[in-house]
């Protein structure tokens, strides 16, 4: 087993490097695992990166890079590991990570930041001609298609900023548009571009029915939508942008997922499981940029600092803590609860064994939510960590129930 | 590794045995994480299978002609036939492993 990290985060993308930041800036022990050489996720495969804010100019990996850097300043921890599954011990609070090949690595709070992965579509000759003219990949594939002919499919952000890097390359780029004529999924910005691109050409209402070829790709069978006309159009290279699929299949019978695979989390990043998180475009969330899924990231550090903070007091002086607890739960902003933990003390001292533990409900949120704390003063007696009676005191008469 | 081009292509590949052709370019981020496993694997199996690369950065035509057109691509020859094309963003470096210990 190795040393207890106090994070571990799964991903160096654009979220989990911001977790990363903010997680060893406030000195907790950060371990971030990455499954390629090469930091930054699907923001280091892309050479347009225009609405940072503050970064003017900058490629994804170089913003990626600087990313990289200033997790590396605070003392973050890089490891390249692909993650098989996490465990939760039996009081919830150490999570085993276990990588592909076989090692356990052990932490406090979790944060997954594993992305999403090019969506396959399953078109007859899609896999078939995987590298032999189906591409999914712009930068690395482009070279090949100099002054050829290339489909691309998809309408979205990515589709157009793909199309209009594939132009400085091939002689003519035709896009596949599932809607009606002048409708594409990308914001206005993307659309001007691309409509302004003498080499982007467009067939509108069709979809892509077949990929055809011989050794090599050379031409789609498309079908119109609305009057299921096929037609040919032959082309040397395929590349397929419609979007992403979420990498949750290591975790997807551990925390709960929407129907479609993404996380569920809340605006705290938690997902169902406590002490481990969420951030960035594995999750279900409105926008998938690099900016929110860096704004994850930050509140993703924090919560887990919080989360750790809280946990450990609790399993110290309740959970862990073998005799009798009386917890107090508390707010300075309820004066009667101040007289509560008063009288408590009184009565208590001729029970020397008895131990109280008082928890402010603002600061100790989870713990709170956990035992449905709703009305305060509240006091619970515990045995050995378990829940014995509870009675929400109205008068001090109320107290004598817990003796 | 042998660097292959269009001089040497012919020569170094169409010989009786199995030979590895690793196609690759810098601007293609899984190649280049890739390449030091498979200078590993060459230091291992290199007495039984040859292994070579080819950049396609001014070579893009000859790999065309060899039904070359995505990276990364690793494809198997024997007597200059195609064995298998191995190719695509998520290829690991464990698939191509297993490939050659077929070939032994």
């Amino acid at each position: 087993m190795s040393e207890l990290y106090d994070i571990i985060i799964i991903g160096a993308g654009a979220g989990g490097m911001s977790a990363g930041v903010y997680a060893a800036r406030g000195k907790m022990k950060t371990l971030i695992l990455e499954e390629k050489r090469k930091v930054g996720g699907q923001a280091a495969t892309t050479n347009e990166l225009e609405n940072y804010p503050g970064i003017l100019e900058a490629t994804g990996p170089e913003l990626m890079e600087q990313f990289r850097a200033h997790c590396e300043k605070f003392g973050v921890e890089f490891k390249k590991a692909t993650v098989d599954s996490i465990r939760v011990s039996a009081d919830g609070f150490f999570k085993t990570v276990t990588t592909s090949t076989g090692e356990e690595l052990q932490a406090k709070s979790v944060v997954i930041g594993t992305g999403a992965a090019p969506r396959v579509l399953g078109i007859k000759g899609e896999s078939e001609f995987r590298g032999k003219g189906v591409s999914y990949c712009a930068t690395c594939d482009a070279d090949f298609y100099e002054d050829l002919d290339v489909v691309v499919v998809g309408s979205g952000n990515t589709a157009v900023e793909e199309s209009v890097f594939l132009t400085k390359f091939v002689n003519k780029v035709t896009m596949i548009v599932l809607h009606d004529k002048g409708i594409l999924d990308a914001d206005r910005t993307a659309q001007e571009q691309a409509f302004s691109n003498k080499k982007i050409n467009f067939v509108w209402n069709s979809v892509v029915d077949e990929i055809a070829g011989d050794e090599l790709v050379t031409g789609v069978r498309l079908k119109h939508l609305k009057t299921g006309e096929i037609t040919e159009l032959p082309c040397d290279g395929v590349f397929m942008f419609v979007g992403t699929v979420p990498r949750t299949d290591f975790v997807k019978d551990l925390v709960a997922l929407t129907p479609q695979g993404y996380i569920k989390v809340n605006e705290k990043q938690e997902t169902n499981i406590p002490g481990i998180f969420s951030v960035g475009d594995v999750t279900d969330t409105y926008l998938r940029q690099v900016i929110t899924a860096a704004g994850d990231g930050a509140i993703a550090a924090v919560a887990a600092d919080r989360y750790i903070e809280e946990e450990e007091n609790w399993l110290e002086k309740v959970g862990h803590f073998g005799g009798s607890a009386l917890v107090v739960f508390w707010s300075p902003t309820n004066p009667q609860s101040l007289e509560v933990i008063g009288e408590l003390e009184t009565r208590c001292q001729i029970y020397p064994d008895l131990r109280i533990v008082t928890l402010d409900t603002y600061k100790s949120q989870i713990i709170s939510n956990r035992f449905d704390v709703k009305e305060i003063p509240l006091i619970i007696r515990f045995e050995a960590g378990k829940e014995e009676k509870r009675v929400l005191v109205n008068n001090m008469n109320d107290l004598d129930i817990l003796f | 590794m042998i660097e292959l081009n269009k001089d040497n292509f012919e020569q170094e590949v169409n010989i009786d045995g199995v030979v590895l052709v690793d196609y690759w370019s810098e601007s293609c981020g899984r190649c280049m994480e890739l390449m030091p496993d498979i200078t590993k694997l060459a230091e291992e199996f290199g007495s039984q299978i040859k292994f070579c690369k080819l950049d396609i950065k001014g070579s893009r035509r000859l790999a065309m002609a060899q039904k070359v057109m995505g990276l990364p691509s690793i494809v198997f020859y024997k007597n200059g036939e195609k064995l298998e094309h191995l190719c695509g963003e998520e290829l690991e470096v464990a698939e191509i492993a297993s490939t050659i210990k077929n070939y032994l």
